[in-house]
């Protein structure tokens, strides 16, 4: 694991902290929504990296099918939000 | 090994789109300037580190180039959703902002809809 992995993950998961932070003390429902959103897609890309950490192809497919997942419940939460049809 | 490079510095690029994403989402004051910031330079982060890895490996390619087109494609569907929902449950935009389209729409709406019948 070179040093530039490190300072990549050090920024990646401070931006995972931060978008948490919102989650945790955000004043409305939709803020959280939104951080869940963010979170979501910081997610993908990390799950990417570990591909490129441990030279393992599988966890692109791992990345996929939580990008599809996270997609859905996204949506799901934002028709469960306006409430109807 | 140009491409190796090329990939590195793409990666370096997504994570700092990351990180200031994340910062904004902290410093917006309201729900839609959040996901104004949250969802674009996470779309632009997050694509950069997924080419960024496919360039580094180049057997990689075909899969990267698949979940970023997939997230190229889905993410501002969702933030769309999103931002509808929240506009139609009713939080107020922020006290600065100036204009209003949607809730102009809308009210013009209504009324054709009035008058119609």
């Amino acid at each position: 694991m070179s040093s530039l992995l490190i300072i990549v993950f050090a920024f990646v998961s401070m931006a995972t902290l931060l978008s948490l932070v919102r989650l945790i003390i955000g004043p409305t429902i939709s803020d959280r929504a939104v951080a869940l959103d963010t979170s979501t897609t910081i997610t993908t890309a990390m799950i990417v990296l570990f591909s490129q950490i441990f030279h393992r192809a599988i966890f692109l497919d791992v990345a996929l099918v939580y990008a599809v997942l996270a997609f859905l419940g996204v949506v799901a939460l934002a028709r469960y939000l306006e409430g109807g049809v | 090994m140009i491409y190796k490079v090329i990939g590195e510095v793409l990666i370096f690029i997504g994570s700092l789109f990351l990180l200031l994403a994340s910062i904004g989402i902290i410093r917006m004051p309201d729900v839609y300037n959040r996901m104004q910031a949250g969802t674009k330079a996470t779309t632009l982060g997050a694509l950069s580190i997924i080419m960024g890895v496919g360039i580094y490996h180049p057997q990689y390619f075909f899969k990267t180039l698949i979940i970023s087109l997939f997230i190229l494609l889905t993410n501002p569907v969702s933030s769309h959703s999103l931002a509808r929902a929240s506009h139609n449950f009713g939080i107020p935009l922020t006290k600065g902002s100036v204009l209003d389209r949607y809730a102009e729409d809308k009210e013009k709406g209504f009324k054709e809809e009035e008058n119609d019948s």
